[in-house]
């Protein structure tokens, strides 16, 4: 019996010591802000998750944070921890969620009921670019032949990716399309239920060219078994400085998937600002460089009025494309 | 090889990697008993602390580790509160539990080691001998394939209804079917049945259902059965196996270590298809009295799912080692992981890193053996669990319960969900309807579904069942997993 109780105890005890892990106190000159709590609207070891915890571990362990705590809060694809941040507002002053290019898109279609106007924009602190990404076997070796085995096969050319169809792997594909002038509503768009198993199924030959991360596929491309054929950034990416931008192919089109913070409405002007330039003085740390370079993440920072308009201008192309291929 | 084997043993035999690797494995068989935190949530709490360590070997067998050390604590709340806290033991508990309510719960658990064992064995040789080649065969499986694997686990089905509860058990398929529609599936960008509710956008939770089918359930009827649990025989402490015992399981073992291996290899099947499939096969292959023993504390029924599905974790390492493609969640966060320390898995991984590559595989198998040693004398403290009198046991059941709905999500209305399944749950315990092909219907429902319509989308309709014949294979396997126990019935009248 004891030992059993014992044993219960020391149980409960290891998993709340484990839960909090990762907040250690450091404190020097320079701190901006006592603690910081992030909410994180999936489960544990996903991407907002890696995004929010990471951004924590910088912010701690270079002293412009005290302590940074995390709750993960999954429900709805997001859409609970957004109801929770506006329902609880004045007593959320302390926390941050954090979001990504899925807000745009779900607030869109109407699956949430709100949308990031309706939260305190903080500011977009990183950035993947997507790409489409053929087989190492695949006789298509850039967007001219991918385009052309398209036009002869529009339906035996299917495009895979790891979202639903009208999620974000598929918008790229159809943007892609759209902008090298054929139609987006041509695309057969093979939905996978993550980018992992999308990926096999390109390697097994199921579909003909994926949709997917930028940074999900720099690895296994520099491993030589798969190419990069276009990447939606303006110029080439250091990490992978061979993949050409779907630019440079005539196709006009960048797209970035963002991540960053948002508060609860209704913040005060002193706490933003706070938070602001906590997360403006982060890039510059050491810290900060560890966490990003070890997550192969892209800097690309907006803060406060510059998010609104780069959500805003993202919103506006998104929504088109969507109305196009009849998803709004 | 040789050589490989030498380097990676010396890299997880020393002092620093085996401390590491027994720390991982007991923090991973602690917490893995908790239902609601199954092996990826785990490993996800402990990558900070593996990154913090710098050597990319000692990192991966930590988590490793964990990972076995979590699979392996996961069946223990199968088997004795019927608690299922991941997919993967689900069948675990279609015989482990009823063992346990026999006062064998220390035999269950033992028996539950030792097939662990076995399976991480297996699969750590399969990986190490097959692991090249095998990266070719996981890519010949397509969406039509993985649909008909789909169906034939859903056929097994017959396996776990009892004498006369066919139509009942189907029934009850149908039933976890239709409830595997609610919500966003992958293949449509609205939510489906939720009726507005958006804490059921992403559809119902696999935890709360379980607790609300298995768990809830069995602690109402622990209220209303006179007797305490661990009051039959007193020899709940013993663990001991009989001759007559290890020659039954041992085939069992070998067979669903290797059929679990190979599932485990497909990306996206993983360990929950290779524990159903192998309580499948194993009852149908069993003589005939053995077989209506399944369901009611079958050794062998036991001891089939838990080899599987350790087989299945391993046999999930490969894409992860030599495609550089996470098959599952939890391989997903290890493949995060890999990436964060530096080493890029694929191809080129037993060229350039062969020293991690190898230090894995070794710490497969010592993980393995800690974990048998270091459960092994634990299992009589453990098993006395249910030897707390009835008064205490059924609060820390329902605890337990709730604590597992709740802690996955950190959101209350699962445990409203809990409740109101659990009342469904009870009441259809009561009517004597059987729980298990609900879950199975559940679990499969969803991936059966995706598939087939990725498969239509592909073959422009559902010519791919001719046109492809391993999936024409797999469906004639599945409709002789129905036909077959039906005439079986008929000839023995």
């Amino acid at each position: 019996m004891t030992t059993f109780k014992m044993g219960r105890r020391a149980l409960i005890a290891a998993t709340a010591a484990t839960f909090a892990f990762g907040a250690p106190a450091f404190a020097d000159g320079h701190k901006i802000l006592d603690e910081i709590h992030f909410i994180i609207p999936g489960g544990a070891g996903g991407g907002w998750d890696g995004t929010a915890r990471g951004t924590g571990e910088a912010l701690t362990e270079s002293g412009l944070v005290g302590t940074a705590s995390y709750e993960n809060m999954s429900g709805g694809g997001g859409g609970v921890a957004i109801g929770y941040m506006i329902e609880n507002a004045e007593s959320l002053e302390g926390a941050l969620m954090v979001n990504s290019t899925p807000i745009v898109i779900r607030s869109l279609t109407g699956v949430f009921p709100h949308n990031f106007r309706d939260l305190t924009l903080v500011s977009g602190t990183i950035g993947d670019y997507a790409a489409i990404v053929v087989g190492k076997d695949s006789p298509l070796n850039n967007m001219e032949d991918l385009l052309a085995a398209y036009d002869a096969d529009p339906s035996g050319t299917p495009f895979g990716g790891g979202s639903v169809p009208g999620g974000m792997d598929h918008l790229v594909a159809a943007m892609v399309m759209e902008a090298s002038g054929r139609d987006a509503l041509g695309v057969n768009y093979i939905p996978y239920d993550a980018g992992g198993t999308a990926m096999a199924a390109l390697l097994s030959g199921e579909i003909a060219a994926l949709s997917t991360g930028f940074s999900e596929a720099v690895d296994l491309s520099n491993a030589g078994e798969v190419k990069i054929i276009g990447v939606t950034a303006s110029e080439r990416v250091d990490a992978a400085p061979d993949a050409m931008t779907m630019m440079e192919q005539g196709i006009d089109t960048t797209f970035v998937n963002w991540r960053g913070f948002f508060g609860a409405p209704g913040m005060s002007e002193e706490k933003l600002t706070q938070y602001q330039s906590a997360i403006t003085a982060m890039y510059d740390t050491p810290e900060w460089e560890t966490v990003r370079a070890r997550n192969g993440w892209v800097n690309i920072h907006n803060s406060g009025d510059e998010f609104r308009s780069f959500l805003e201008e993202q919103e506006t192309v998104i929504g088109d494309l969507m109305k196009k291929l009849g998803f709004l | 090889m040789l050589e490989g084997i030498l380097i990676g043993l010396q890299t997880a035999l020393s002092l620093q990697n085996l401390l590491v690797v027994i720390g991982g494995c007991l923090i991973g068989t602690f917490i893995g008993m908790l239902p609601g935190l199954g092996p990826m949530s785990i490993i996800a709490i402990m990558i900070p602390v593996a990154i913090t360590m710098g050597d990319p070997s000692a990192a991966l067998i930590l988590l490793a580790g964990v990972y076995y050390g979590a699979i392996f604590g996961g069946s223990t709340s199968s088997i004795l509160l019927n608690a299922p806290g991941v997919a993967g033991t689900v069948a675990s508990s279609f015989d482990g539990y009823p063992m346990a309510r026999q006062g064998k719960a220390g035999k269950a658990l033992t028996i539950a080691a030792i097939a662990s064992f076995a399976g991480g064995t297996i699969g750590a040789i399969l990986l190490m001998i097959f692991a090249p080649m095998l990266s070719t065969v996981a890519l010949l499986f397509h969406s039509p394939e993985y649909f008909a694997l789909m169906v034939v686990g859903l056929s097994a089905i017959a396996a776990f209804a009892g004498p006369g509860q066919v139509s009942k058990a189907l029934l009850m398929t149908t039933l976890g079917l239709i409830m595997a529609t609610v919500g966003e599936g992958a293949l449509f960008n609205l939510p489906r049945f939720t009726g507005g509710i958006m804490d059921l956008q992403s559809g119902f939770g696999f935890i709360t259902l379980a607790m609300a089918m298995f768990a809830l359930p069995e602690a109402v009827f622990l209220i209303l059965k006179p007797k305490n649990l661990g009051d039959d025989g007193g020899e709940i402490k013993d663990l001991r196996i009989t001759r007559a015992e290890a020659r039954a399981i041992t085939p069992v073992i070998g067979r669903q270590s290797i059929q679990g291996f190979f599932i485990g290899v497909l990306p996206g099947a993983g360990a929950t298809i290779a524990s159903f499939l192998g309580y499948a096969v194993e009852r149908n292959i069993a003589p005939k009295h053995e077989q209506d023993e399944f369901g009611k504390g079958s050794i062998k029924g036991l001891a089939a799912p838990e080899s599987a599905n350790n087989a299945a974790c391993t046999g999930s390492f490969v894409p992860l080692l030599t495609l550089g493609i996470p098959g599952s969640g939890t391989t997903a966060i290890l493949l995060g992981a890999l990436i964060a320390l530096n080493v890029t898995p694929g191809p080129r991984l037993m060229i350039d890193d062969p020293q991690i590559f190898w230090a894995v595989i070794m710490s497969m198998f010592i993980g393995n053996l800690v974990l048998l040693i270091l459960n092994l004398p634990l299992i009589p403290y453990i098993a006395k669990l249910l030897a707390i009198p009835r008064n205490f046991l059924i609060p820390f059941i329902l605890f337990f319960t709730l604590m597992g709905a709740y802690i996955g999500q950190n959101n209350a209305t699962e445990l409203l969900m809990l409740v109101g399944f659990g009342i469904c749950g009870i009441a259809l315990k009561f009517a004597n309807y059987p729980l298990p092909p609900l879950l199975i219907g559940f679990i499969l429902g969803g991936m059966m579904e995706d598939n087939f319509s990725r498969s239509m989308q592909l073959y422009g309709g559902v010519s791919f069942i001719l046109e492809r014949p391993m999936t024409l294979g797999l469906l004639i396997i599945a409709a002789g997993l129905i036909i077959v126990p039906v005439l079986r019935t008929r000839l023995a009248r």
